[in-house]
């Protein structure tokens, strides 16, 4: 990774930071309905895997707090915005929201909202791929917390069995929902867990971006060298609530201070300055023309927006014209 | 036209599909090396080999989500579900992921699986071995569920499931693999939608699918030859959706309606016709409307207890007879 990828990922993280960090004042104006589960604290997890694997090109998909993964696969943050104000021109032409980013042609195979319910689909998508002979490789994001389902065993033995070039990225943040993972999960390293289905996996600090890369580099290689599916945890934390509904009160401010320190945009950004490739001032103009960017293109298309045609509610739940419906071309 | 049996139909459209395109792909369990428990898939691990006929652990969900997933990239798997009973471990994946997909993703991913499960009551399998679910899967919006009563359908219905970009979920029944009748002798596509017209009559609708429509068909000759009622009986072979014009049309002739399932009444396809025929048409009946359903509860083990637990023909034809005052 050198400087320039560097500076262009501080920048990529700022974005989200401050993308996810307007989605909040849109919730609280009451712009954004629904659930809304944000990112900041997570950022370099999924920016350091994506800036090892292939974007639009490798196939990912994740949980409900899924709207970064979106951007970085290629989605086009005014119509992820637009998904989240429920309007036509959204990533999901506003019938799927916040939980239900989706952007088929960058490859990003969406967010779902059933805790572990992505485990199975990954494989499947890795099932494809490999039936199909192509070199593209599944990423399945998902939190530590939905380890504890069926799923994740049933879809990691699967996966392991049939050698499947899937690779399971688990962003251990603590918590699942309001409860700490000392309190609901008998092992809480989740990377031991996988022993249980023979497939190689790392566990590293999901704070620095760096870290997470070169870790994410060799798992990578390993899924895409054929060798089948591997498991990567990262540790990190979330700054805000599960959702927006959630008061924090599960956890000490001791330990959300100690985390606040460990910022993975102010890990990265401090390297760059201190290694002479970033003043305070250029750091402060990207944070400005971002938030500028924001604020003029991304939040003005969501709010201009036009709503989903009534007339069109019964649209897109079964295939339009299907043939074989009636049997076939007569 | 050739006879054969239920399953050999079911094989048959296997077969044809996978050798015309290699992306259809079978899976379940013990689908391949052992052929299926109602060898539905035998032989054709040989033919097709392991990565493609797909012995898969006992899993339901997991691998039920896994050929959703595979189906997110143009794979069309065709899913055993060795029992319907174990469908309840994979209703997350089929009504979660499958049934939703499309509608979530404002149209950009569909999920084109065909998920074959049989059911029913097939003697002495006690209460966690004999659910009916076909009701569970009719009510969500997204999947279509066909039901065949013969092999002609079973064949032709696997056929048009293939193909079509939706989620299909194909009810069978544990006691109809061994039923024989003629199979089209080249290529055959019955329809996903619409009903058919078993034997045509005057005076009574029996509306029946799958299993039901046997006793509907046996009911029928005995109200011919000993009671001089002539019935109609309908086979609902799609049950999402229902055929809302089938089903008024005939109702429209004869003026009287029963409908026969194995499943227990509540919310079932008998509740679905009757509102069917009060909304459409309510003035056209001569008599109200007759369900015969099994009892409500878990199904026995006990042989005369489960018997008492599931209608049969002779059900039919006294819910006929009671239409007429008889």
């Amino acid at each position: 990774m050198n400087n320039a990828d560097k500076k262009r990922l501080l920048r990529e993280m700022l974005f989200a930071r401050r993308f996810e960090e307007r989605c909040y004042e849109a919730y609280v104006e009451r712009k954004i309905g629904g659930f809304l589960h944000l990112y900041p604290g997570q950022e370099a997890c999924c920016f350091g895997v994506m800036e090892a694997a292939r974007p639009g090109h490798d196939y990912v998909i994740t949980g409900y707090r899924d709207h970064v993964h979106a951007i970085k696969c290629g989605a086009d943050p005014k119509e992820v915005m637009a998904e989240l104000y429920g309007k036509e021109t959204g990533s999901s032409k506003g019938r799927g929201g916040s939980m239900h980013i989706f952007d088929v042609k960058h490859r990003f195979m969406g967010g779902y909202a059933l805790v572990g319910g992505p485990f199975p689909l990954a494989a499947g998508m890795a099932k494809a791929i490999k039936l199909k002979g192509g070199d593209e490789i599944a990423i399945c994001f998902l939190g530590d917390a939905a380890n504890n389902q069926g799923t994740f065993h049933e879809a990691l033995n699967m996966a392991s069995v049939w050698k499947l070039p899937v690779l399971y990225v688990c962003e251990n943040n603590l918590y699942g929902i309001g409860t700490r993972i000392d309190r609901s999960t008998a092992v809480t390293d989740q990377y031991k867990r996988v022993a249980a289905y023979d497939i190689p996996a790392a566990q590293v600090d999901g704070q620095d971006i760096e870290t997470v890369y070169e870790a994410a580099k060799v798992a990578v290689e390993h899924v895409r060298s054929g060798k089948g599916p591997y498991f990567l945890e990262l540790m990190t934390y979330r700054y805000r609530g599960h959702s927006m509904s959630d008061s924090n009160a599960y956890r000490s401010k001791d330990e959300e201070k100690e985390w606040a320190n460990r910022d993975p945009i102010y890990i990265l950004r401090d390297r760059l300055i201190e290694a002479g490739e970033l003043s305070e001032d250029e750091y402060k103009a990207m944070d400005k023309t971002i938030i500028d960017e924001i604020e003029n293109e991304v939040i003005k298309f969501a709010e201009e927006s036009p709503e989903p045609p009534v007339e069109e509610l019964e649209k897109y739940v079964l295939a339009e014209n299907d043939p074989w419906v009636h049997g076939g071309v007569k | 036209m050739a006879e054969m049996m239920f399953w050999e139909a079911v094989r048959r459209a296997h077969d044809e599909e996978m050798a015309r395109d290699p992306l259809v792909i079978a899976m379940g369990e013990d689908i391949g090396v052992a052929g299926g428990t109602y060898k539905a898939t035998q032989g054709l691990w040989d033919k097709y080999g392991p990565e493609r006929v797909i012995d898969t652990p006992i899993s339901e969900n997991g691998f039920t989500g896994l050929g959703i997933g595979a189906s997110f990239l143009g794979v069309r798997p065709i899913i055993e579900i060795m029992s319907v009973n174990f469908a309840w471990l994979a209703m997350d994946q089929i009504f979660n992921t499958a049934a939703k997909v499309r509608y979530m993703s404002g149209g950009q991913l569909e999920a084109p699986v065909v998920i074959r499960s049989p059911g029913g009551c097939a003697h002495q399998l006690g209460a966690q071995h004999s659910a009916r679910m076909e009701k569970v899967f009719m009510g969500v919006a997204g999947l279509r569920v066909v039901t065949p009563s013969n092999p002609r359908q079973a064949y032709g219905l696997i056929k048009s499931a293939v193909r079509c970009n939706d989620p299909v979920f194909i009810n069978e029944h544990e006691l109809m693999y061994n039923m024989k009748g003629e199979v089209p002798d080249g290529e055959y596509f019955h329809p996903l939608e619409g009903s058919e017209v078993a034997r045509e009559g005057k005076d009574v609708t029996l509306f029946g699918y799958n299993v039901s429509v046997h006793w509907c068909l046996q009911a029928a000759e005995i109200l011919s030859k000993q009671h001089g009622i002539e019935a109609e009986v309908v086979d609902l072979y799609s049950l999402s959706p229902l055929d809302r014009k089938g089903i008024v049309e005939s109702v429209s002739k004869t003026h009287r309606a029963v409908i026969a399932e194995e499943a227990e009444p509540a919310v079932g396809v008998g509740a679905e016709v009757m509102a069917i025929l009060n909304e459409e048409c309510f003035f056209e009946l001569d008599a109200a409307p007759v369900r015969v359903s099994a009892a409500n509860v878990p199904v026995p083990y006990n042989h005369g207890l489960e018997k008492a637990a599931i209608p049969n023909a002779k059900d039919v034809v006294e819910a006929v007879l009671s239409l007429y005052g008889r």
